[in-house]
């Protein structure tokens, strides 16, 4: 495959063709699925349900993406989703960062005690019903608070980004600071802050894209339609709707142009809601995995 | 700037804690101290350390202050969920609330165990679990121990940030795509099959396809996010031990076999650890999202089983008492596993 193949043990050339031949297969499994629904969403679904169409668009149309400019519960769906997204990452960031930096900190007398009750939930928790109990007890329910207030730290992020304080800041730093009479607060705000812009990155991406996905939570805390986030309204359309098609379709085939074009409307919603993440992903996937590396350490 | 030793500016409600402490333990420790026959001199260092302590506690007072809002959250939405788990024994009554509500003993656990559906759930729920770690888990370690085999490094590069894509995706999304690739009647797949002269296959309204679709779509969408953590466990292992394999004659296979994995089984053994302390919750979101009438023989397991008869149809107790015996088995296995990893392999979470 290169040159500095070349002069190794003899199965090491056969070694580099499985290799690569591996791979290739699995780039097309992982791509052909997404590049097959993007083509899709631009085609005349008479071809896409003929099979006709299997990667590039045939009879380009943009009917579909049409269709649901004038959809108001997806456009609803996605202001929604914007608010509870921006509203809940803020918040998020917010609770995270008070609560990891102090616990960053050796001298904190209580530390580990506070640390064990933490981590502790990740591993033992009340479960689904209490938690709506306590939830439904604080009027929460059919209100945005309720999926921002209940999910406001992550457990997991927390001790990641606890991790990164204690072994990306010099303690001598702090203590410096701290001997010529700054804050805590003002350290933080100040000095470790500004320091912390990476573990920051990766703190907005997890938690902005555990929002923007997230459905389970809207599905069981919100009745009102109109504060339906945008995976509720998908859920609706492409899988509830998809049982009650067929209902209706039975057996038969005739298949009407409205059945054929809600098939492909289908397809441009997924583009739709997945275009946001990930069009921002080609840039900021570096800090992904930076988060990955600084969680794989043990704090 | 304030200086920060200064006794006025500690609130009040921090101090009274502290103080308490020093005088409690004032008022127990002469008895106890004559008894043993302790000297002044220990009981003046102990009282001394007592205030070295409290120091230590109020000259970081603000960092507690920092903590009052996550700490009240924990309470609140983690801590009082367990509470709130009592109702599990209880014949739960909203009118009466959580602790007014009469106890029942085991009463929602018996209904459970001799419940109808009680098998099928605990096989559901095992099995999924059990396949997804038979197949979803061994995946990314193999994916990762080929990219790190890749000598390409632009080409490595691409293979990763394009396996990590479908991770980014919703699950509504992903189902949304198995209803459009596996749909019964218009599904792309069965289009194919159709026109082959094949028969059409009910991916998604059969039990039977249901755990196959369910953890092949798993690992389509997290094989690459999940290798993420073994490739970089790979890049961190020595390649003094790779040269000296390579002198003594191993191929590359051996090389990967000897040296690659030894290398990586220390986060193996703890993501296995971590996996089996989530055995009984796995997916079931996407379970909800998959579930229908058709496969529900395959699909219904635990968590969903708690959402229909708690969420929906609020039967609380019941369905409280059925999610706290989830995560006590949850927790057992937590603990059995992670007390063999320590035995036998010397890595263990704690």
């Amino acid at each position: 495959m290169n040159n500095k193949a070349a002069g190794r043990i003899s199965d090491g050339k056969w070694f580099d063709a499985g290799i690569y031949v591996i791979s290739a297969l699995i780039l097309i499994v992982v791509l052909y699925p997404l590049l097959f629904v993007l083509s899709a969403s631009f085609s005349d679904p008479v071809k896409v349900m003929s099979g006709d169409m299997w990667l590039l668009p045939k009879g380009f149309t943009m009917e579909a993406y049409k269709e649901i400019f004038n959809y108001d519960a997806v456009w609803t769906g996605y202001r929604n989703t914007l608010i509870y997204t921006t509203a809940g990452t803020l918040l998020n960031l917010l609770l995270t960062t008070l609560a990891a930096y102090p616990l960053s900190r050796k001298d904190l007398p209580g530390r580990n005690l506070l640390m064990f009750l933490i981590t502790f939930t990740m591993f033992f928790s009340g479960g689904l019903i209490p938690t709506y109990l306590v939830v439904k007890g604080l009027a929460l329910v059919n209100t945005i608070w309720a999926l921002i207030i209940p999910n406001a730290i992550a457990t997991y992020n927390l001790i990641v980004m606890r991790t990164y304080f204690q072994n990306s800041i010099p303690w001598e730093i702090q203590e410096a600071s701290l001997i010529d009479g700054c804050s805590n607060f003002r350290l933080l705000t100040h000095i470790i802050l500004p320091l912390s812009k990476p573990i920051l990155a990766v703190m907005v991406l997890y938690y902005a894209v555990g929002h923007w996905n997230s459905f389970f939570n809207a599905l069981i805390y919100l009745r009102n339609q109109e504060l339906y986030p945008l995976q509720l309204v998908l859920r609706e359309i492409l899988i509830v709707s998809q049982s009650n098609i067929l209902d209706q379709a039975g057996s038969t085939f005739g298949m009407d142009e409205k059945l054929l074009l809600a098939e492909s409307i289908k397809y441009a919603l997924i583009i739709v809601a997945s275009v946001p993440v990930l069009i921002m992903y080609p840039f900021v996937q570096r800090h992904f995995v930076k988060g990955v590396m600084i969680g794989s350490l043990k704090g | 700037m304030r200086h920060r030793v200064q006794g006025a500016l500690v609130p009040a409600v921090i101090l009274t804690p502290c103080l308490g402490v020093t005088t409690m333990q004032t008022k127990l420790k002469p008895p106890a101290a004559g008894i043993a026959g302790t000297t002044l001199s220990q009981r003046e260092r102990f009282r001394s350390e007592q205030r070295r302590l409290c120091r230590r506690i109020l000259v970081r007072y603000d960092l507690y202050l920092m903590l009052l809002i996550p700490v009240a959250w924990y309470l609140i939405f983690q801590y009082g969920p367990m509470y709130g788990v009592q109702i599990a024994f209880k014949n739960f009554q909203p009118a009466k609330g959580i602790v007014g509500s009469p106890w029942v003993g085991v009463d929602n656990f018996e209904r459970f165990f001799s419940s109808y559906y009680f098998g099928r759930l605990l096989w559901n729920t095992i099995s999924i679990s059990l396949y997804s770690l038979l197949f979803s888990f061994p995946i990314p370690i193999l994916l990762a121990l080929l990219i790190n085999e890749i000598r390409s490094q632009s080409f490595k590069k691409w293979l990763q940030n394009v396996t990590y894509i479908p991770h980014f995706i919703s699950v509504v999304v992903i189902v949304g795509m198995l209803q459009l690739f596996l749909g019964a009647q218009t599904g792309f797949i069965n289009v194919l099959l159709h026109a082959a002269g094949a028969e059409k296959i009910a991916f998604l309204n059969s039990g039977e396809w249901f755990k196959t679709v369910f953890i092949g779509s798993n690992i389509w969408q997290n094989m690459g996010w999940q290798s993420i953590i073994y490739i970089a466990a790979l890049s961190g292992i020595n390649p003094q031990l790779y040269e000296a394999a390579k002198m003594d004659g191993a191929s590359r296979f051996h090389r990967i076999w000897h040296v690659s994995i030894p290398g990586i089984l220390p986060i193996i053994i703890i993501l296995l650890i971590l996996d089996v302390g989530h055995f009984m919750n796995i997916g079931f979101e996407k379970i909800l999202l998959m579930q229908n009438n058709l496969n529900k023989d395959a699909s219904d397991v635990i968590q969903t089983f708690i959402y229909t008869n708690g969420i929906l149809k609020g039967d609380f107790g019941y369905t409280s008492a059925i999610g706290l015996f989830n995560s006590v088995i949850n927790f057992a296995l937590l603990i059995l596993i992670n007390r063999f990893a320590r035995k036998k392999a010397e890595t263990s979470l704690w």
